[in-house]
């Protein structure tokens, strides 16, 4: 049953959440647009590794969804920084 | 029983993950869209953990799960004020139905450069800054 949920409802929802963000990506006007559609990204990614683990029936995957985590929180600070101590031409 | 559960749960945070997207893609606005992706971060996060750690149902996993979802309930608000307040100082363009700015008058017109730097958006070559128009 699991399977089946997964395979018709949750990997095709997840998916089609990480095609709206990369046109969010693709289309936003400006640099802080980016970094939310970045953000949105990491999630739904990290959301597709945590139901691998339950499809799968492999708990180390765990493991690897916390470190995702960890490391787009991480990639968004320094995104912000980057634009706070920008200086050059518009 | 608990598969019942699990698939409740995920099927609970897809959907939300979804309609999370769905506001990045449709809302007018950089603040809008970032009300979007914080939500999407915590509820559909923290419901794909929640499935996790139920259908494992063992104490080591329910830990790490539950250190995941604290991590993500804790940094999620940090992460999303960082970015808020840059894109408000950088003067990103707010929507035109916006009816309050509280912090018009808060912050001095070269808040953003208080080392020099340029108070514009940094863009990539080519792109367009600014909203599309929207009724």
């Amino acid at each position: 049953m699991i399977q089946n949920v997964a395979t018709y409802f949750v990997y095709p929802m997840l998916s089609l959440a990480l095609i709206l963000g990369f046109v969010r990506l693709v289309k936003g006007p400006t640099l802080p647009d980016r970094i939310v559609a970045f953000d949105i990204i990491a999630s739904a990614s990290a959301g597709v590794i945590v139901t691998a683990a339950i499809v799968m029936d492999r708990p180390v995957l765990l493991d690897v969804a916390s470190v995702w985590a960890i490391i787009s929180f991480l990639g968004v600070i320094a995104l912000a920084y980057y634009i706070e101590k920008w200086r050059g031409q518009p | 029983m608990i598969e019942v559960i699990t698939a409740l749960l995920l099927i609970v945070g897809s959907f939300f993950m979804v309609v999370a997207a769905l506001g990045i893609i449709r809302m007018p606005d950089l603040l809008l869209r970032m009300s979007c992706s914080t939500k999407a971060g915590t509820i559909s996060l923290g419901a794909l953990l929640l499935a996790l750690a139920i259908y494992f149902w063992e104490f080591g996993i329910a830990a790490r799960a539950a250190a995941t979802i604290c991590f993500v309930l804790l940094t999620a608000p940090i992460a999303s004020h960082r970015i808020g307040r840059i894109a408000y100082l950088v003067r990103v363009p707010l929507w035109r139905g916006t009816i309050k700015d509280e912090l018009q008058d808060v912050y001095p017109p070269d808040a953003c450069s208080p080392f020099g730097q340029v108070c514009v958006i940094p863009s990539m070559d080519g792109a367009e800054t600014g909203l599309e128009e929207r009724e």
